[in-house]
């Protein structure tokens, strides 16, 4: 009840892994941890869709629908009748775009 | 979103780089020239991060891309890659107070680091771009990059050792962690995981009121000459409710979604709305003032809930999956407090005419 956050689009092969680790590294949620034949998928539900693990991934043992979980931006597409998954933060656009600050989304300043 | 934008503020994912291959043009292209830095932070830096975070000039905060010299480094230092938006750029060279090393800016737009890799600025593209423009494989001996974690959302650490011949080392998720990093080139799990502390969510408060300040003054302007100034006061309250309370109070009010927690904060800070108008109007019918109420209870939360629906953006969890899911869930029940409340102020306003004719 009032979580809409259980699913999402990670899918995970660990057949296909190679175990080298690369997604328990670019994760910034925990999402994988390292097993002992392969990588192992331990948080699902934690995962944000940054698309980090699936990009880095050599063998491709790792599927996600990437995009920017912003209601303001898809919100903003849906409004425009365009694709609501289009995938386009209005971050960065003109001033007055999505996520008001985030040129700042992750308050980067403590961040590389 | 459209792509006839200016230059300076281009962003979406559709405008990514084309794929040009560089294998051959990073090996012995002459070193162009070599950009010198400090770590320390000047009050005139300080000015513009300042203003960064109020939202002044908000493209304008950019730093120029190219190969950094910090200290003295020389051709076996590291090099560490950042986005040329100057908080990112700052946070960067501040943490490597004392170390001699290079610094490699992309040209994100004036983007930080994580956004930039969502939107594909900072990219694979741009990265291996930038190794052959600066000559950097000239520069240093060794064939390694430290690039910050949040940045591998745009960045294929694979797809960069293919086509420029650098490993792509990820270092920690928060630049201050870098000289610990350096210490073992290893970093710890609290080092990758993002957090979203108190300090880091009242940051991004100024700008999001800064944001919607405007149509809120108008709105409350408006509402203060229709219903008086109770009504232009609750408008305030609700906006700023959804902008600055909602992010600091965000892990402590119950429910996981973000428009149930938005409800819960706007009912909240309707409550003495509600309390006051029924208890002041005293020439008015029972039914009239709880009308009255109701409809502050309907209202404010709805457009406190919008807000901070809006707010999920800004977060450092929320997967676009889940949020569709909040909008598909949550529009509608927002909608239909707002209409109704809205639709109860106007026939109270009609039933009041009406008496004064």
């Amino acid at each position: 009840m009032f979580n809409s956050y259980l699913e999402n689009t990670l899918k995970y092969y660990p057949d296909r892994c190679v175990n080298c680790k690369r997604c328990t590294e670019v994760c910034p949620h925990g999402v994988f941890a390292e097993g002992e034949e392969h990588v192992e998928l331990v948080q699902p539900s934690a995962c944000m869709e940054c698309g980090a693990c699936a990009l880095n991934c050599p063998v491709q043992a790792i599927e996600v629908k990437s995009g920017v979980g912003c209601a303001w931006a898809m919100i903003g597409a849906a409004l425009r009748g365009k694709d609501m998954d289009s995938g386009e933060c209005g971050c960065g656009g003109e001033a007055g775009s999505c996520c008001g600050g985030n040129a700042e989304k992750t308050s980067c300043s403590e961040k590389q | 979103m459209d792509n006839k934008k200016t230059a300076g503020s281009s962003c979406s994912c559709t405008q990514r780089l084309e794929i040009k291959p560089l294998n051959r043009l990073t090996e012995n292209i002459p070193v162009s020239e070599i950009l010198t830095t400090t770590s320390t932070i000047t009050y005139s830096n300080r000015l513009d991060h300042f203003l960064a975070r109020w939202g002044v000039n908000r493209m304008g905060h950019i730093v120029k891309p190219g190969l950094y010299r910090l200290g003295n480094p020389t051709p076996d230092s590291p090099v560490f890659v950042s986005a040329n938006y100057t908080l990112s750029f700052d946070a960067v060279r501040s943490a490597l107070t004392g170390i001699d090393c290079y610094i490699l800016v992309l040209d994100t737009k004036g983007v930080n680091v994580w956004c930039a890799a969502g939107k594909g600025t900072f990219g694979t593209d741009e990265l291996v771009r930038r190794i052959a423009y600066t000559g950097l494989s000239g520069v240093v001996k060794h064939r390694t990059l430290i690039l910050p974690q949040l940045s591998a959302p745009g960045i294929s650490a694979y797809e960069v050792k293919r086509r420029s011949g650098f490993t792509v080392e990820y270092g920690p998720v928060r630049a201050s962690d870098l000289p610990e990093y350096l210490k073992t080139r290893k970093a710890t799990p609290e080092m990758r995981r993002v957090q979203f502390p108190l300090k880091d969510r009242l940051v991004l408060t100024p700008v999001e009121f800064v944001h919607i300040a405007l149509p809120t003054i108008i709105a409350s302007i408006i509402l203060y000459f229709l219903a008086g100034p109770l009504a232009a006061l609750a408008a305030v309250t609700a906006v700023l409710a959804g902008t600055v309370l909602f992010p600091v109070l965000l892990p402590f009010i119950p429910t996981h979604d973000f428009s149930t927690k938005g409800i819960i904060l706007g009912e909240i800070v309707a409550i003495p709305f509600a309390v006051f108008s029924f208890t002041t109007n005293l020439t008015l019918s029972f039914w009239e003032n709880a009308s009255m109420s109701l409809a502050f209870l309907l209202i404010m939360p709805a457009l406190t809930a919008y807000l901070a629906l809006n707010f999920t953006g800004c977060t450092t969890f929320t997967s676009r999956t889940g949020v569709k899911k909040e909008i598909f869930r949550y529009t509608p029940v927002m909608a239909f407090m707002a209409g109704s409340g809205i639709i109860l102020s106007i026939l109270l306003g009609i039933i009041a005419l009406m008496r004064w004719i």
